[in-house]
């Protein structure tokens, strides 16, 4: 990834720019032909069939997004004709969630002849039973919090009498914002002409496969490539019952049936801590149970122990961790739900929770069966389908298998729906003929708790980690939210950025935002690393003020980079 | 990441030597004289911990969050307070190991760098001590003593398996204690914080639970003061909580149509305060007082801004400087409090509530000093955004509805105040002088209600002639 962006990085200097906006958008975009017509060269060694060749080339980021010119024109046309004949279709994807929508409008406007397979609702977890319907939860979690601060408000001056909440209205609130979003992702692709196919897809060997609802209705089809992008369902682990009311999982949470005085939630990840931000605010009591040592695993440490004592500590929320689960009875015969806990390592007894409904939040599971992988001898590991870098499906004996992706949640790489969609484009891009290899570092993730929390790239640890592999230093700088104008305007003065970064080289590692809006800030960073954009060119970005954005602003301008000798300055047009 | 800066309080050193050299601290010599005659050697270890500068320019820090309560052992390096210096909030942590014996600057409020926030002590023997030296600290003295409920431990806790740690206080709300967990997160957090022992509470919720409000009860709290924010206490909101006699089984009739309005905080509190008077044994004297100096000064202060307020909160301070047991207040029923100052506070009705903002030292402030202050106070009740030293600390009340024709009536006393004056109209009247001769003049009729425990008829007629004589005789008012 860096051999392909410093090359760009050398001559920018010598092109006369015309235009004053483009200057601030910079070095990226001037690279962008070099890399195309790398990408042309390697069509050359696809079509020659020698996948070897192509797994030895050198990783190339960004030439998907940025050739908009040709896009605009391909987007004109509607769904193509399969190429040859010979197939039904170009491209046939199983599951219309959002790696598969973002894979089959990319794939129509490379003009391919595209179908989309769904069993269940276009939309798949995200729009939903999973990021979309719990935005439109936590929006209202959001005000409720600053209704209910009266210091806050009284700070602004403003006087609020108590603040209530109708649940059917709340529930309303989030199932029509994922009714919406459906029909919107629905309509994008009939607009396009992409064939909508209804039923469960299963493959029946190498190009060929068949939907319906099982049995002999079912029809056949053949393509020229598939994408499986089949989605995950929650994990719940063993011992757990669930039953949809008491004991319910983030599927029965969302539809907000009921507001218990005192839930446990089982994981304290993303979807845990979203939902303890949503329940807290509408009254109840939380207790989280983490089978970690830590509360929030897998943010930064920094960032992790900031949010707790932002986030937790205040509120009504207590916690259990070192404890798995081991076994959960709902409600029943005038019990409460009883949680038995053990620990973690030495799995002797801690003892029992009792509470009024307990959410598992444990994470998720691939929904891979049912997918005929056993006719291409694919072996899936935990559920999830072994993939390549390129989403390349791998069999049982380490071969890759022609003509058969797999994208998001079910490859098991990245859980998060923008990473499947991206995914999907890079598998489009490879399909109509250009490599692709998709910068996993560059995808940004955030959690939508008030404050919010995001990221991108690596944490501390894991920066330090890979530091003392490849020998090169680590350098961290922060800033805070309180020096920021826009922020103590808001009164929301909580909150810090950190960047990780190489000193040497100026090269971003990670980024770590906690504080108001940190998820709408994160893509600054996240396209800096994408297009390989270094902090001492991100130095003299400009942003407006005052906004939040200079939270970032401060934070590039505060890391100190060695050597910037090979930084063209930017020149006054 | 900052550290304490904590030093030994000289006084308590023990050897000078030692004190030299903080650091040093072999555990090993301070455990063996426990057994012997414990007090000469380890009262010592004592230390304050200082509000850190964290930055050139800080001058002084709020206190974000204490990490850490009461009572937590303390290990060298770990955070014990969050501090908030003028850019970032800072973890700050402990250069010793010790027991947090006692916080003296609580979340949110302000300290100047280098003033004591909180008390570490290095032996649970020495936490008394500690609290002790906390106390005198610092006016604000936390920790009331909570009263317990004792009752019969409802869940006999199993044996922990390694029973080292469960002895340990933990320093997270308990996770790895073993055993039925039956109190709500928010019920234990309210534990900690007022000192509730949890094990010895009863539940009274769903299953047996302990709820944040049981625990609210075992700490004599009022549901009423749930809120954080400090409400706005009507007449006097009294600091000792007297008892509440309990409130009579009442069932009245149920009249069709009626509708139910809650009370505000600020009603709730005049309740309270209201059902709380009638512990104290109050009588009433009353005394006709002429006016006609009076008016013809406000007449001419008046362009002054002097307002009829002012002047009536001045003769009655004057009059109290003179009879200091009026302004005294009885506190236990055994003993007169002397006030040092004379802070009158004046009744505001103010749209569904009523206030009294207090003109503090009101015998000591001129005329125009106390209109204008009274100005100040006035806007600041309609704002609701009196300080409580401004509206609770006062020491003397003034009720005035003469500006409405009300010739006279009879106030409540509140909780906590010796006496409290009604002033009634002042009215054109036909005197007789003691020789005969009829005039009309203007009279007043005021009427004060007083604590007959420490306040006896004979002491409020004096007050009230002292008073009379101020009214009739306004001049000195203006000096």
């Amino acid at each position: 990834m860096q051999s392909a962006i410093s090359l760009s990085l050398s001559s920018p200097s010598t092109i006369a720019r015309s235009d004053c906006t483009a200057a601030a958008a910079a070095n990226s975009y001037i690279c962008t032909p070099r890399s195309l017509r790398f990408c042309g060269l390697r069509r050359e060694a696809f079509k020659s069939k020698s996948f070897n060749s192509l797994s030895v080339s050198t990783r190339l980021l960004p030439c998907s997004r940025n050739s908009s010119f040709k896009k605009v024109c391909a987007a004109l046309q509607s769904n193509g004709a399969p190429s040859k004949g010979e197939f039904d279709y170009d491209l046939v994807i199983i599951g219309a969630g959002v790696g598969g929508h973002g894979a089959a409008l990319h794939a129509v406007e490379k003009g391919l002849k595209t179908a989309i397979i769904e069993g269940d609702v276009v939309g798949g977890t995200c729009v939903n039973r999973g990021c979309v319907p719990s935005k439109a939860l936590l929006a209202v979690s959001g005000r409720m919090r600053e209704l209910q601060n009266e210091h806050h408000m009284r700070s602004f001056g403003l006087q609020v009498a108590a603040a209530g909440y109708d649940k059917q209205g709340v529930a309303d609130h989030a199932n029509n914002l994922a009714s919406k979003i459906r029909s919107n992702l629905t309509n994008s692709m009939k607009a396009l002409g992409v064939d909508i196919l209804t039923g469960t897809g299963t493959i029946l060997g190498p190009q060929k496969l068949k939907f319906g609802k099982g049995g002999s209705g079912d029809t056949i089809i053949t393509a020229k490539d598939i994408i499986i992008a089949t989605g995950s369902v929650p994990l719940v682990p063993k011992g757990i019952e669930v039953d949809g009311k008491s004991v319910i999982t983030s599927d029965h949470a969302l539809k907000l049936e009921f507001v218990p005085e005192w839930i446990a939630i089982v994981g304290s990840g993303y979807i845990g801590l979203e939902f303890s931000d949503v329940y807290t605010a509408l009254g109840s009591e939380v207790t989280f149970i983490e089978a970690l040592d830590q509360l929030m695993p897998g943010f930064d440490p920094e960032i992790g122990k900031l949010a707790q004592r932002v986030l937790i500590n205040p509120r009504k929320i207590d916690h259990h961790t070192g404890v798995f689960a081991s076994k959960i009875t709902p409600a029943k015969d005038g019990n409460p739900v009883i949680i038995e806990l053990i620990d973690a390592k030495t799995k002797e007894p801690k003892g029992t929770v009792e509470v009024d409904a307990a959410l598992i939040a444990t994470g998720r599971a691939p929904f891979t069966q049912g997918l005929g992988l056993e006719n291409i001898n694919v072996q899936t590991q935990r559920g999830f389908v072994p993939v390549d870098e390129r989403m390349r499906v791998i069999d049982s004996t380490g071969k890759l298998v022609p003509h058969l992706y797999c994208i998001g949640d079910a490859n098991g790489k990245m859980m998060l729906a923008h990473a499947a969609s991206a995914q999907g484009i890079s598998v489009v891009e490879q399909v109509s003929g250009k490599d692709h290899v998709l910068n996993h570092l560059s995808i940004p993730a955030a959690c939508f708790t008030h404050p919010e929390i995001s990221m991108v790239g690596l944490t501390e640890p894991q920066a330090r980690e890979k530091a003392e592999k490849e020998g090169f230093e680590v350098s961290i700088t922060k800033t805070s939210f309180k020096a920021n104008t826009k922020a103590l305007a808001e009164n929301e003065g909580e909150g810090i950025a950190k960047l990780i970064y190489r000193a040497d080289t100026g090269e971003i590692l990670g980024v770590h935002i906690f504080g108001l809006h940190a998820a709408d800030l994160i893509h600054e960073a996240s396209n800096a690393i994408a297009m390989g954009t270094r902090i001492q060119e991100l130095k003299f970005a400009v942003h407006a003020h005052p906004t939040l954005s200079e939270v970032l602003d401060e934070l590039f301008k505060s890391a100190k980079v060695v050597s910037s000798s090979h930084v063209a300055q930017p020149v006054a047009v | 990441m900052a550290s304490l800066l904590q030093s030994r309080t000289p006084g308590l050193s023990f050897s000078s030597s030692l004190s030299s050299t903080p650091v040093r601290r072999p555990s090993a010599f301070f455990l063996k004289p426990r057994s012997g005659s414990r007090i000469p050697v380890v009262r010592a270890k004592i230390r304050e911990i200082f509000m850190p500068a964290l930055s050139s320019t800080m001058t002084e820090g709020k206190i974000v969050s204490w990490i850490k309560s009461e009572g937590d052992v303390l290990s060298k390096g770990e955070s014990v307070v969050v501090v908030e210096s003028d850019k970032a909030d800072m973890d700050v942590e402990t250069f010793y190991d010790g027991i947090l014996a006692a916080i003296v600057i609580n979340e949110g409020e302000t300290a100047p760098v280098g003033a004591a926030i909180g008390i570490l002590a290095e032996t649970e023997d020495e936490i008394a001590e500690a609290k002790a030296k906390a106390t005198s600290q610092s006016s604000l003295a936390p920790a009331p003593s909570t009263p317990k409920v004792e009752e019969p431990s409802p869940a006999p806790k199993l044996d922990a398996p390694s029973p080292a740690v469960a002895a340990a206080p933990a320093p997270t709300a308990a996770p790895s204690t073993p055993g039925k967990v039956v109190a709500t997160p928010f019920a234990k957090k309210l534990a900690k914080q007022h000192k509730v022992d949890i094990d010895k509470l009863v539940g009274t919720g769903p299953f047996g639970r302990i709820t944040p409000e049981d625990v609210e009860k075992a700490a004599g709290i009022t549901p009423a003061s749930k809120s954080n924010v400090a409400a706005p206490a009507a007449p006097a909101a009294s600091v000792a909580p007297a008892a509440v006699p309990p409130k009579a089984p009442s069932s009245f009739p149920e009249i069709p149509g009626s509708t139910v309005v809650p009370f505000t905080t600020m009603q709730t509190a005049v309740s309270k305060n209201m059902v709380e008077s009638l512990s104290v044994p109050t009588f009433r004297v009353g005394y006709p007082i002429a006016t006609d100096a009076l008016d013809a000064l406000y007449e001419k202060v008046k362009p002054k801004g002097v307002t009829m307020t002012a002047l009536l909160a001045k003769s009655a301070a004057m009059a109290l400087a003179q009879h200091p047991v009026v302004n005294a207040t009885c506190k236990d029923g055994k003993s007169f409090t002397y006030n040092s100052s004379i802070n009158i506070a004046v009744a505001v009705a103010i749209n569904g509530g009523l206030i009294t903002p207090v003109l503090q030292d009101a015998d000591k402030l001129d005329l125009y000093l106390l209109s204008q202050k009274w100005k100040e106070l006035v806007e600041k009740a309609r704002a609701k955004q009196l300080q409580p030293n401004e509206y609770n600390s006062g020491t003397f009340t003034l009720s005035n509805l003469g500006m409405f024709g009300v010739d006279r009536f009879d106030a409540i006393l509140p909780p906590g105040q010796g006496a409290i004056m009604a002033v009634g109209a002042s009215k054109p009247t036909v005197l007789a002088d003691k020789d005969g001769f009829f005039s009309v003049k203007n009279k007043m009729l005021v009427n004060v209600t007083a604590d007959h425990r420490i306040i006896y008829g004979a002491d409020l007629a004096a007050f009230l002639q002292t008073f009379s004589k101020i009214i009739e005789n306004p001049k000195s008012l203006t000096m």
